[in-house]
């Protein structure tokens, strides 16, 4: 009897000491400063390379408020960090790096995040209008600045087109396919020029590079429904990458095939933003430096990828780290960041700069990637994705499209699977 | 106050207050030890526990009755997730890859295990320790480098083993594309980590096994193999059933080998050949940011689940070795 009731309220002490840790944990810091005051140093969280070391220097001497920069090298790794710090309502800096596909899910709890209009001059006519668009949640609110592009070309092996009969000059490639059906015609003359090799890596790769081309509602409607299984721009692109088949090497973006493949040669092109060159410099190696050259994208623009900066609630200095945010957007800004790091600009003022037009890439044959990303991204027409986008491009249109590739499933199948996940990767 | 005040001598030689209460005060002092200062020496552990183990689980337990999503709100649901649970294909997709995948890692691990602890237990054998260290150290070796060297000898194209495999004349085999042969990989890269670390144990416990009972067997003239079956395996059964235990454990919650077979795509292949259920419960309650609630309930599905595996293999060990 003793010994039980000694147990019980050593249990309840020890529950009571628990619950005392988790009720601290749970407890926010709600200081608000007074309106006006001024912040004594701003956070900014980046992932990757944004190229604002020396902007936010400037700054600095500019303002006197300090900066501290938090840079995590990995996407995968930075997604998690942001999710924390939503999800505990702290932690997160006043300016925050947000990509594309996490912009898009964070846009369905938009209250986390500041409206940066009343807060900023009007942008609106200053960037690319899809790129701008892309940045409002469904509320109304303008959730992030934009930043970057990835924007879209082919890279293609000069010396692989040339053993196989076709021309190697990056004007006369980029004549070679004004559209996908002459992309595919191209594909077929490789391949019977080089003895039934592959032209392209992947047919998800055709998908990722067509999906953005079309200009209209994607995976979801305007009121965010999901409508993957009638919406005309998906079709049209599952019905482009689907006819590449025959022309693909099977190797999945990132797979271990894929990166072998670079240096093997087992595909001749591929689609590549910008942040691309480098990978395909790295995985290529240095033996297979100059071979490689840029040419223009099929069906005209593209995009892969590209980011925004945004407020969270949970700063302190709304407007502080809207300022902040704004300059780092800007034209002369964003052309600085592409001098340091390569970023492709969205400001439609910094697209005209002629440090940006008048780059070259010495690996890719000193194509002028400025100047080809720079007309690829201003062809495209604003585009709603609506907010699983990424996980059901991906997750349900990706995998379907890579199981019809394997000849895991027919054609129907795999678009009966590309619609039943679609349903369940874009629930929200 | 000051130091030239001739000031009172310390307490010890203070009179003592009548009544004798110091040994009486002593006395309880040392009752309240005995009583309760092994509390105190386990309460460090308890602390930790209930911090990092018992309350992260009764969270998720209260996670798992809601609507939750990780960045914005939260409805209580009752039991919702539960039952949606039950008719969940693709949790019971991954409940089977899980299955599978574990019964092809942990049985031929066992026997292997088994069989090799045995060899290392032989008298006669040289450079013991050598052989001992060797085996280990595969378990040493940080599970995604293991992962990636894996994931390239599995490679479809360039890849050792479908090279190997060429030379007997087998087609290339697109390794994660099916699902027996996902499995098999992944089964494989379990099975290089784990063998040594089970035949670790199983050699702790043959050891423990009283020498003069072999004698006694081998004057009574039982060969090797008879010794092995009537001394060996039953002595051994304890330790059997911790590392079956063991392994169980560590089988179910499979989750760092499949997610880099699959290049880091967290539904594994691209059917979900080999998704197992810790990547089904990372993926509803970590990647999609609004089934946080349902992927509690992944979890605690995965834990009682565990818990049965346990339970079973206690009494199927225990029975089988009577």
């Amino acid at each position: 009897m003793s010994l039980t009731t000694r147990r019980s309220r050593l249990a309840a002490s020890a529950l009571a000491a628990i619950t005392a840790v988790g009720g601290l944990a749970a407890c926010g810091n709600d200081d608000e400063p007074a309106a006006g005051e001024k912040p004594s140093k701003l956070i900014v969280d980046t992932f990757g390379e944004f190229g604002y070391e020396e902007l936010i220097k400037q700054y600095e001497k500019d303002t006197g408020i300090k900066i501290e920069l938090r840079k995590t090298a990995q996407l995968g790794e930075y997604r998690p960090k942001l999710v924390r710090y939503l999800a505990t309502g702290k932690g997160a800096g006043d300016v925050i790096a947000l990509e594309e596909g996490i912009l898009n899910e964070f846009k369905s709890n938009p209250r986390n995040w500041v409206d940066l209009a009343p807060l900023t001059d009007d942008h609106s006519e200053d960037y690319l209008p899809w790129k701008w668009e892309l940045g409002k949640a469904p509320d109304g609110r303008l959730m992030g600045l934009p930043t970057d592009v990835g924007s879209l070309a082919v890279c293609y092996r000069k010396d692989l087109f040339e053993a196989a009969g076709l021309p190697t000059e990056r004007d006369e490639v980029s004549a070679l396919w004004p559209d996908w059906d002459s992309f595919l015609e191209t594909g077929r003359a490789y391949k019977e020029g080089s003895g039934g090799k592959a032209l392209i890596d992947s047919i998800t790769a055709v998908s990722d590079a067509s999906l953005f081309q079309q200009g209209d509602d994607l995976f979801y409607d305007k009121e965010n429904n999901i409508i993957a299984e009638t919406s005309p721009a998906v079709k049209a692109a599952w019905d482009t990458a689907i006819s590449m088949v025959d022309i693909s090497a099977k190797a999945a973006t990132w797979s271990q095939e894929w990166s072998a493949g670079f240096k093997q040669g087992s595909f001749a092109a591929t689609f590549c933003p910008s942040w691309m060159l480098g990978i395909v410099a790295e995985n290529s190696g240095e033996a297979n430096k100059g071979k490689w050259d840029v040419a223009a994208v099929p069906g005209g623009g593209g995009n892969w990828g590209g980011s925004w900066l945004a407020v969270p609630e949970q700063s302190a200095y709304h407007e502080e780290a809207a300022k902040l945010a704004e300059f780092l957007t800007n034209a002369t800004s964003q052309v600085e960041a592409f001098k340091a790091k390569g970023p492709l600009p969205t400001h439609l003022e910094a697209l005209q700069d002629e440090a940006f037009l008048s780059y070259t890439n010495e690996y890719f044959s000193g194509a002028p990637t400025g100047k080809i990303f720079g007309e690829s991204v201003s062809k495209i027409e604003p585009i709603h994705l609506g907010p699983k986008h990424q996980a059901v491009k991906e997750n349900a249109f990706g995998l379907a499209l890579r199981a019809y590739e394997n000849g895991q499933a027919s054609e129907d199948e795999a678009w009966q699977q590309f619609v039943k996940d679609a349903e369940i990767q874009g629930a929200f | 106050m000051s130091h030239s005040t001739t000031a009172a001598p310390p307490t010890p030689a203070a009179p003592p207050p009548p009544g004798g209460t110091p040994k009486r005060w002593r006395l309880s002092l040392a009752r309240l030890d005995i009583k309760y200062s092994p509390y105190l020496y386990i309460t460090p552990f308890f602390l930790v526990f209930g911090i990092f183990g018992l309350y992260p689980m009764l969270r998720t337990a209260w996670m798992s009755l809601h609507d939750w999503d990780l960045i914005g709100d939260r409805t209580f649901i009752g039991f919702d997730n539960y039952t949606r649970l039950l008719t969940d294909e693709y949790f019971w997709n991954a409940l089977i890859n899980t299955f599978g995948i574990f019964a092809l890692s942990t049985v031929p691990q066992l026997l292997l295990a088994l069989f090799l602890a045995n060899l290392l237990n032989r008298t006669l054998l040289r450079a013991k320790a050598f052989f001992r260290l060797a085996i280990f150290i595969p378990n040493v070796v940080s599970v995604a480098a293991v992962a990636i060297v894996f994931g390239m000898l599995y490679q479809r194209e360039y890849g050792l083993v479908n090279w190997l495999l060429g030379f007997v004349g087998i087609d290339q085999i697109d390794w994660d594309g099916q699902t027996w042969s996902s499995w098999t990989a992944i089964a494989s890269m379990v099975n290089w980590r784990w063998t040594g670390y089970n035949t670790l144990i199983l050699l702790a416990g043959m050891q423990a096994i009283p020498r003069d009972l072999y004698e006694a067997a081998e004057i009574d003239g039982a060969g090797q193999w008879r010794q092995f079956w009537r001394i060996t395996l039953p002595l051994l059964r304890p330790t059997f059933i911790f590392v079956v235990i063991l392994s169980t454990i560590g089988g179910m919650q499979l989750f760092t080998e499949p997610l880099l077979f699959a290049n880091g795509n967290i539904i594994g292949g691209t059917q979900r050949e080999f998704q197992t259920l810790a990547m089904y419960m990372y993926e509803m309650g970590i990647t999609n940011l609004n089934s946080a609630g349902y992927g509690a309930a992944v979890a605690w599905a995965l834990f009682m689940i565990i818990g049965l595996m346990s339970l079973l293999n206690f009494v199927l060990v225990r029975r089988a070795a009577k």
